[in-house]
């Protein structure tokens, strides 16, 4: 589709650590459209914040993308020199992590930071880039703009920290905004103060961003698009509604069901048996087999394909044998 | 399940084996090529010393013994370092003033870090008024130049291998507080020492059974590069004449001996400050290299 | 509930304070728990929700006397915990623990399983040798963790698992009470799910009664019986699970906070109460009703007096004006429209 601003086509990273080699992320697929907000779902180990450092590059120290293209319009960002990838970073696609503070130096003001990425993109004078942060800094609804420019990042509560790195990694134009548990960290009242913002900006400005979360109830509420991650790729993927609430494949349908919301009262929640892959080895087939109360002899030889599963825009697909490989029914 | 078949010793002698921690850091460790040197120096040093009697052929000159028909030899294939201004060969002074470095150096370094552990601890852990007059003490002592305040107290208890040793003690334990105390706050942080409390151990057996096994790391990382600060002061104070007298061989007292020949006859002078040279640098990378294997973030990469 | 509370606080307060300046002049007090009232009763649970800075963590060690209480009573069985010295209270110890929010933090990791659970039977009882083994085994099984991981270390295991393990130890003693903070917040979903089962299978086996504290609403409202809401040092309503989550929330604070909780939903995206401004700072808290900066309601009086915590109709507690002035004037319009 010619609205597909990003996509990660069958992306494989691992790690060699002294525990032995991790394979974070097996063939993880999926497209983002402009405009649009797509969860990327998932439980710890799953590849999802490994899959969002490689799209700039920045597979942490031990890393190595072995297999797959990210096609930023078209350009496999793995292609591109270091030089040609900080021209991205910045400019075309921003990301945002957990923890703000951690995120901003201590030892300059919030305005000082920004500025210094306002120039490093944007042709601006001292004056230009102090204008443009003040702009900046309104359109993520910060109070009082010219005194959190003076302001340094003990000085400012968490949520105002996420709105400065929103608006520090918005100031250049991007088009993607990747987000890395950006609300993980925060009270539940500011996290919906951001998240409802990140849905505004989404809008107004146009952006796509991506929502790397845990948090069902999040992407629920926020995301057009879900994809979830188990083991490294995508087993399911689709709208969001579609997803959620008319969910396929089995390791979905027992994540939803062991929500607490998802039980009567003090009655015993379902729960998925077992522990997710620790990612040591190389799984052969299905790499929810194990665990699976659906589980077929078919399903531990050969990895089970991506088939589109109803739904009107043959956007839902899922990966599992249960379902027909044909494309009728 | 069946009981496991083991030998119980008396329950409350926790095992403190961590087989899984170790090995690991020993792995990043020999990978690093200046490490592994710095501990073979270090082995070959400390052989020496311990074996010396048995590895030359003049063991009374090492002791002390002079031999002045033979002074001021250079090295020749019958002594491989020369001889001394009293002809006494030098490697087998060197040899047998190891036993002496080395050995002020160990014990200054264990003294120091069982003084400073326990008061850095209990510093840490209880905080407050005893918290601070820990604290100052340790700063009256920090404030004072370290060599000078070992010359000092070494020149009043005057000249001799242990009462050096107390000297340079005495200024070095205050380091100790400072590393453990730091360690231990950082430890509040986690929660099973508030387990501890909640099951209802004592302050004190808590102290011991789990502050101080978890602080150990820096504690040992520090004390293997003071090591060679310690040999190195303990030469440097024997050099000054204030510690240990002649013709009992040490390093530092070679080269202040040997000194006035150095221009003609380099070799004994020489010699010792080589053997402090490659011992104070050998603790300083070995102790570099513990600090690095010791830190679990170079430990998650492998090469 | 006609019954004897369990536990009963009474008035606690538990106020940081440190001097600053050049001269220690000035006086910083955070007020983490800020004159709580609140009653236990056996076999309950008692869910403590609320943001950062709310105090509720505080709370919970306050209670068992792990952070040392500025003011106020708390009783045990009747007996004030406060006011008992050192080796009376780790006697008392035995009979309430606490679990922690991150498992790998909870345990020394130079220990092995087997000592780490017998640590407690070791301070306590003079079980030794097999019998302590045979012991430790069984607290392990009850908790859904096979004997052969008696020899192994932490960091072998998941959080899942450590849970379970934190589980057992606390158990050691057979204790009454148990404070849980956060038990499940750095968990996965699908582990969540497996603890908050464990948690209430055994509280039905072992009659347990537990204080849950936790930020996540949706597992606060399965697990507890009633529910208390904290919000900088104060309880600002207390009431049944039901009465709280059916709608039938009072203070306007509740009413923000269980909208903002993310939730998966099917019906259509509601109209979310969204907040403005942060959490105050407990240093520094706002005068009057801590809430009314940020309350959508507020009335004059709000930045004024502080409400207090009353009943306001079927021992449903809440601290606002506005409701109060509701209980003083059952047919007045009521002005809470959010």
């Amino acid at each position: 589709m010619s609205d597909v601003l990003l996509s990660v086509q069958d992306l494989h990273v691992r790690f060699d650590t002294y525990a032995g080699r991790i394979y974070a992320v097996n063939g993880m697929s999926f497209d983002i459209r402009r405009s649009r907000m797509f969860g990327l779902v998932g439980e710890s180990g799953c590849g999802k914040s490994v899959t969002g450092l490689s799209i700039v590059n920045m597979v942490p120290h031990g890393g190595k993308i072995v297999g797959g293209k990210i096609l930023l319009t078209g350009q496999n960002v793995l292609a591109m020199s270091e030089g040609e990838m900080q021209d991205i970073r910045g400019r075309r696609i921003s990301m945002i992590f957990q923890d703000p503070a951690r995120s901003l130096n201590p030892v300059f003001s919030v305005g000082d930071q920004i500025v210094r990425v306002i120039r490093q993109h944007i042709h601006l004078s001292r004056e230009g880039a102090y204008q443009r942060a003040l702009e900046m800094f309104e359109s993520v609804a910060l109070p009082d703009p010219e005194r959190i420019f003076r302001s340094y990042p003990h000085e400012l509560s968490g949520g105002m920290q996420q709105r400065i790195m929103i608006s520090i990694a918005l100031a250049c134009g991007a088009e993607l905004l990747i987000a890395d548990e950006p609300t993980t960290a925060l009270d539940v009242t500011i996290q919906a103060q951001i998240l409802a913002l990140l849905a505004d900006l989404r809008q107004k400005q146009r952006i796509s961003i991506l929502l790397i979360t845990h948090n069902l109830g999040v992407v629920s509420e926020t995301c057009d698009q879900v994809g979830v991650a188990y083991a490294g790729r995508i087993i399911e993927i689709g709208e969001t509604d579609d997803v959620l609430f008319r969910s396929k494949h089995p390791y979905t349908r027992g994540l939803l069901a062991a929500l607490p919301q998802s039980a009567t009262r003090k009655s015993a929640l379902q729960s998925i048996p077992g522990n997710v892959p620790d990612g040591l080895t190389l799984l052969k087939g299905c790499p929810f087999f194990d665990r699976c109360s659906f589980a077929m002899e078919h399903c531990q030889q050969t990895p089970p394909p991506m088939i589109p599963v109803g739904g009107p825009v043959e956007d839902h697909r899922v990966a599992c044998y249960l379902y027909p490989q044909e494309q009728s029914a | 399940m069946t009981l496991p078949e083991i030998q119980l010793a008396d329950k409350s002698e926790q095992r403190l084996i961590r087989f899984g921690e170790y090995s690991l850091m020993w792995r990043v460790f020999r990978r690093d090529p200046l490490a592994v040197a710095s501990l073979v120096v270090i082995i070959v040093f400390i052989l020496g010393a311990i074996f010396a009697p048995l590895l030359t052929a003049y063991p009374e000159q090492g002791r002390g013994v002079p031999n002045i028909l033979e002074k001021f030899k250079p090295p020749s294939s019958t002594h491989l370092l020369g001889t001394d201004y009293l002809g006494r060969d030098v490697l087998a002074r060197i040899l047998f003033g190891g036993r002496i470095s080395l050995s002020m150096g160990f014990l200054v370094v264990l003294i120091a870090v069982l003084i400073g552990t326990p008061l850095g601890a209990i510093s840490g852990y209880y905080g407050g008024r005893l918290d601070n007059l820990i604290m100052r003490i340790t700063d009256i002592f920090l404030s004072f130049p370290s060599l000078l305040l070992a010359m000092a107290i070494a020149a009043a208890l005057g000249p001799s291998f242990t009462n050096t040793m107390i000297a340079i003690a005495i200024t070095w334990w205050p380091w100790y507080t400072r590393i453990v105390r730091a360690q231990v706050l950082s430890l509040r942080e986690r929660y099973f020492i508030e387990a501890a409390r909640s099951i209802g151990v004592s302050d004190m057996t808590i102290i011991r059974r789990h502050v101080i096994p978890n602080i150990l790391t820096p504690v040992m990382v520090q004390g293997t590069m003071d090591l060679g600060s310690a040999i190195l002061t303990g030469a440097a104070i024997s050099f000054l004449g204030l510690g240990v007298q002649p013709p009992t061989p040490e390093w530092g007292s070679m080269i202040s001996n040997g000194r006035i020949y150095f221009i003609e006859r380099p070799w004994f002078a020489g010699s010792a400050g080589m053997a402090i040279f490659l011992v104070t640098l050998a603790f300083n990378l070995l102790g570099d290299a513990l600090r690095d294997t010791a830190d679990p973030r170079t430990r998650r990469v492998a090469p | 509930m006609n019954q004897t509370p369990l536990i009963e606080v009474k008035g606690l307060s538990v106020h940081f304070v440190s001097s600053h300046g050049i001269l220690r002049r000035r006086i910083r007090r955070v007020r983490a728990v800020d004159y709580v009232d609140l009653a236990i009763y056996p076999q309950e649970t008692l869910g403590v929700v609320g943001e950062s800075g709310c105090g509720k963590t505080t709370l919970g060690r306050a209670i068992l006397r792990l952070v040392k209480p500025t003011a106020g009573q708390v009783l045990f069985e009747g007996k004030d915990l406060v006011q008992l010295n050192p080796s009376e209270m780790r006697r008392r110890r035995r009979e309430m623990q606490i679990i922690f929010q991150s498992p790998q933090l909870s345990f020394d990791s130079r220990f092995n399983v087997l000592s780490l659970v017998a640590e407690p039977l070791q301070t306590h009882t003079s079980l030794r040798g097999e019998a302590l083994i045979q012991r430790v085994v069984e607290l392990l099984e009850q908790t859904g963790m096979p004997g052969e991981v008696l020899f192994r270390y932490p960091h072998e295991f998941s959080g899942g698992q450590l849970q379970r393990i934190a589980v057992a130890r606390a158990l050691a003693l057979n204790p009454k009470f148990l404070v849980l903070d956060e038990p499940t917040s750095a968990l996965d979903v699908s582990v969540q799910a497996q603890i908050i089962n464990l948690l209430q299978r055994l509280q039905a086996e072992l009659e347990l009664t537990y204080l849950f504290i936790t930020h996540d609403l949706s597992v606060i409202q399965h697990i507890s019986d009633r529910v208390a809401v904290m919000y900088v040092g104060k309880v600002v309503e207390l009431s049944t699970t039901d009465a709280i989550f059916s709608g039938g929330a009072k203070h306007p604070y509740t009413k923000a906070l269980l909208s903002s909780a993310p939730m998966v939903d099917s019906a259509a995206r509601r109209e979310r109460i969204i907040l403005q401004g942060s959490v105050p700072n407990p240093a520094n808290p706002p005068p009057g009703c801590t809430f009314h900066p940020r309350c959508p309601v507020s009335l004059p009086i709000c930045s004024l007096v502080e409400p207090k915590l009353v009943d306001i109709g079927d021992g449903h507690l809440a601290s606002c004006h506005l409701l109060q002035d509701e209980v003083a004037h059952p047919n007045a319009p009521l002005v809470l429209d959010v």
